[in-house]
């Protein structure tokens, strides 16, 4: 007896068997910690969306989908882990989604060596954007620069195109996350005129007093946030303790979702958040969704997230890795591809609203086209309000682009730093 | 029966002094060792590598550091987190300030750096003790980690203050960097966990190791026989921030590639290394290493037998991971509080008598 438990409990050791099915998907998920509130919906989303396909299409091109699933926790070595234990599983993943800007960075470089593609959508490392240095690496349709140029341009647009002398806090979540957005917001207030006030809110971000105490002092005129999981919820809170008006608080997607606003109550209202996706359940792809997933029981977690803004990321960017597969099917001309062919379809990969209408999705996304040079989209957004009587996110604006003299200029700068580091050479 | 000394005799001191003075354990030593640098390199691969032993080994030598502080001079460190951030960030302003150096004596040099920041915060264990020293310690740590968080220099003013080691090489094989051979990362890992083993060990089977141990049993007696605690506890600082330096710095350059210092190095890091002291045992090098592969190789276990093996749901796997592996720190500590050291000294003490205990 004890020596088969032994004999099982090595065998177990050595990865989990090879699958059957032909596309892998993996879905490195954090459904545990303190930001397991917002990576649940995400990955139910992400998951649920390939679910779909299988049992209502019958796969991608007709081959079906091994979705597997790690938990991360948000961890880096947790991370690390899941990636190489799931690298190789069926015939090789054909794209990581990390969720983690932290696990992106170190994914960054192991992908690169086994040419496996990552993509990273709304977050992680923003340079990436430049396609002739990070070959494996995208993050269409938006990325945290497009995200604090969409805030500026917001605010812009409230205060008639003049915000000189205005004072905008920024809290942020004091990570590599948290700091993306502060070199493009220095440029942008050197531009503009307006006065950056930092403030960093240490992990996991429970204990936000002495931030909300200062900018209660400094009373700036607008508050933005770069924050992730129990963060968002506390600073929604301590907005709403010191009566800061809510709609001058403007979260980036990762701060806008419900779980963010309802512990803070009806006070809560008028919340701002940016997003890069519609929201709601009104489309006609969830009617499929809950016939064939939901009502059949087969949805990932408790199936209780559908809608919720960060289901719809996590579907978006199942879609849009979806939609990556059927371009690279169509490009090589094979139904099983492998991660590089996965690479050659998100590289060629274009999203219109004659095809987003087509799956069951109008409207859902801005139209952008990814070529080897962009690997970040256009850089298109829009701005959502919390509306806590009717208990959802709504849009208040169109999709606008960001400003893309600023962005690119930074873009280029720091790919070229990194190519300088790693020793890359740029070129397609 | 299985654990034979009879026989075994000695002729010399030399004999008589050396690490392992039983045959069967020195054999048995020496088996681990032709394993781990010769057989092993030849069937590894990235998975085993990443996940179980990189990990093992770096941990293993931030153990054998925060024991010689901890167990063997009786110094209560919760530090130990920043000062595997110090050898991290010493590694990483080398490594980019000095291309042409190898990457070997950056290690060792981060570890010099890490030694010396360990002394500057070990000053004031001359005047408190105990819990008081682990919350000077706690300082250590939080200090470390804004330091780093803060100051542009030490993240060579990168966008998103992480630090990204870039790819190097000994005698010509990659050793960071993604584009390494498996076996190249390992060895080089473990060339600097049986070092600093063989170090520890002869370090407190000596002069400098009793005054430890005499500071530690009763700090007044030991300066009455004429230990200087100042020396004696300057010195356990410094070489336990040595050995921690250089986990850190393997933990960054060759283990992860790129780490963020509050994730990466903030207060669970010490814990866990502590952890690891405790459940080991305290006072003992194999302790050392038995603690940190309790605590990195059974999560990964369980969590190949539960998800990989028998399918469950990842969330319900990880809280139950959480589960297992607390309540089997709470039962090792309370069969055997002088954790798994002491475990392996009392199976070998029964199999010597076996099969005749009376």
């Amino acid at each position: 007896m004890k020596q088969r438990l032994m004999t099982a409990l090595a065998a177990a050791m050595l990865v989990a068997s090879p699958a059957l099915a032909e596309l892998t998907i993996v879905d490195t998920s954090y459904r545990t910690g303190p930001y397991g509130a917002n990576g649940i919906p995400f990955s139910d989303g992400y998951q649920d969306y390939f679910t779909l396909l299988n049992e209502r299409d019958g796969g991608i091109g007709g081959e079906k989908i091994n979705l597997v699933e790690c938990e991360t926790g948000y961890n880096t070595e947790k991370g690390v882990e899941c990636y190489e234990a799931t690298k190789a599983e069926g015939n090789g993943a054909l794209i990581y989604q990390p969720l983690s800007t932290g696990i992106t960075y170190q994914l960054i470089p192991k992908v690169s060596a086994d040419g496996i593609p990552l993509h990273t959508m709304g977050y992680g490392r923003t340079s990436a954007k430049n396609g002739e240095v990070f070959k494996w690496v995208f993050n269409y349709p938006a990325n945290y620069w497009d995200g604090a140029s969409h805030a500026i341009t917001h605010i812009l647009d409230l205060n008639g195109g003049d915000i000189n002398g205005k004072k905008i806090s920024l809290v942020y979540h004091n990570s590599a996350y948290g700091k993306e957005p502060i070199r493009t917001l220095e440029e942008l207030s050197k531009k503009h005129g307006f006065e950056l006030i930092l403030l960093p809110v240490d992990h996991p971000g429970q204990e936000q007093k002495s931030q909300w105490l200062q900018i209660r002092r400094d009373r700036p005129d607008y508050v933005l946030m770069w924050g992730w999981g129990v963060m968002n919820q506390v600073a929604i809170q301590e907005a709403v303790n010191i009566r800061f008006p809510m709609e001058n608080f403007i979260g980036i997607w990762w701060s806008g979702s419900e779980n963010d606003v309802k512990p803070a109550g009806d006070a809560a209202n008028g919340y701002k958040a940016l997003t890069f996706h519609n929201l709601g359940d009104e489309y006609p792809l969830y009617d499929d969704m809950r016939k064939y997933v939901v009502d059949a029981g087969k949805a990932a977690g408790a199936g209780d997230q559908v809608g919720s803004v960060l289901y719809n990321r996590g579907m978006y960017a199942a879609m849009l890795a979806a939609e990556a597969i059927k371009t690279a099917q169509e490009m090589h001309g094979v139904s099983v591809i492998n991660a590089a062919q996965m690479r050659d379809g998100m590289e060629n990969l274009e999203m219109t609203e004659a095809k987003m209408a087509e799956l069951g999705l109008p409207n859902f996304g801005p139209e952008f086209k990814v070529t080897c040079q962009n690997h970040g989209g256009n850089g298109y957004g829009a701005v959502s309000q919390w509306d806590a009587a009717a208990g959802e996110f709504k849009l208040i604006t169109d999709y606008f682009q960001s400003d893309q003299e600023i962005i690119s200029a930074l873009v280029a700068e720091d790919s070229a730093a990194f190519a300088a580091e790693s020793g890359v050479t740029p070129g397609c | 029966m299985f654990c034979r000394e009879a026989g075994d005799f000695k002729t010399s001191y030399e004999q008589d002094n050396q690490t392992f003075p039983i045959k069967f354990d020195r054999y048995r030593y020496y088996a681990v060792l032709v394993a781990a640098f010769a057989v092993v390199p030849f069937f590894i691969n990235d998975y085993w590598v990443n996940a179980v032993f990189l990990p093992f080994l770096i941990y293993s030598i931030a153990a054998i550091g925060l024991n010689i502080l901890v167990g063997y001079c009786g110094q209560v460190s919760l530090g130990t987190g920043g000062f595997m951030a110090v050898g991290a960030y010493a590694s990483y302003k080398l490594m980019t300030a000095f291309p042409e150096v190898s990457i070997f004596f950056h290690v060792i040099l981060a570890g010099g750096v890490t030694s010396i920041v360990c002394v500057l915060f070990g000053l004031p264990s001359l005047r408190i003790k105990g819990f008081y020293l682990a919350v000077a310690t706690l300082a250590a740590q939080f200090f470390l980690v804004w330091l780093f968080n803060r100051v542009g220099w030490f993240y060579n003013y990168s966008a998103s203050g992480q630090i990204t080691a870039p790819e190097r090489s000994v005698f010509g094989v990659a050793i960071t960097g993604a584009a390494n051979p498996p076996w190249s990362a390992y060895l080089f890992c473990l060339v600097f966990t049986v070092a600093a083993a063989i170090i520890a060990r002869n370090l407190t089977r000596g002069t400098v190791g009793r005054k430890w141990m005499a500071i530690r049993d009763m700090d007044i007696a030991a300066e009455i026989i004429g230990v200087n605690p100042l020396k004696a506890k300057l010195t356990a600082f410094a070489v336990s921030g040595f050995f921690v330096g250089i986990s850190g710095a393997l933990f960054f350059a060759v283990y992860l590639g790129a780490v963020e210092v509050g994730e990466a190095f903030g207060i669970n890091k010490s814990f866990l290394v502590l952890f690891m002291v405790i459940i080991g045992g305290l006072g003992s090098i194999f302790g050392s290493f038995a603690g940190a592969a309790f605590l990195v190789l059974l999560p990964v276990l369980l969590k190949n037998t539960l998800v990989g093996g028998l399918g469950w749901p990842t969330d319900l796997a990880a809280h139950l991971e959480f589960i297992i592996v607390g309540a089997l720190i709470i039962i090792f500590l309370i069969a055997e509080p002088h954790g798994l050291a002491q475990l392996w000294r009392v199976a070998k003490e029964k199999l010597r008598l076996w099969p005749f205990p009376h």
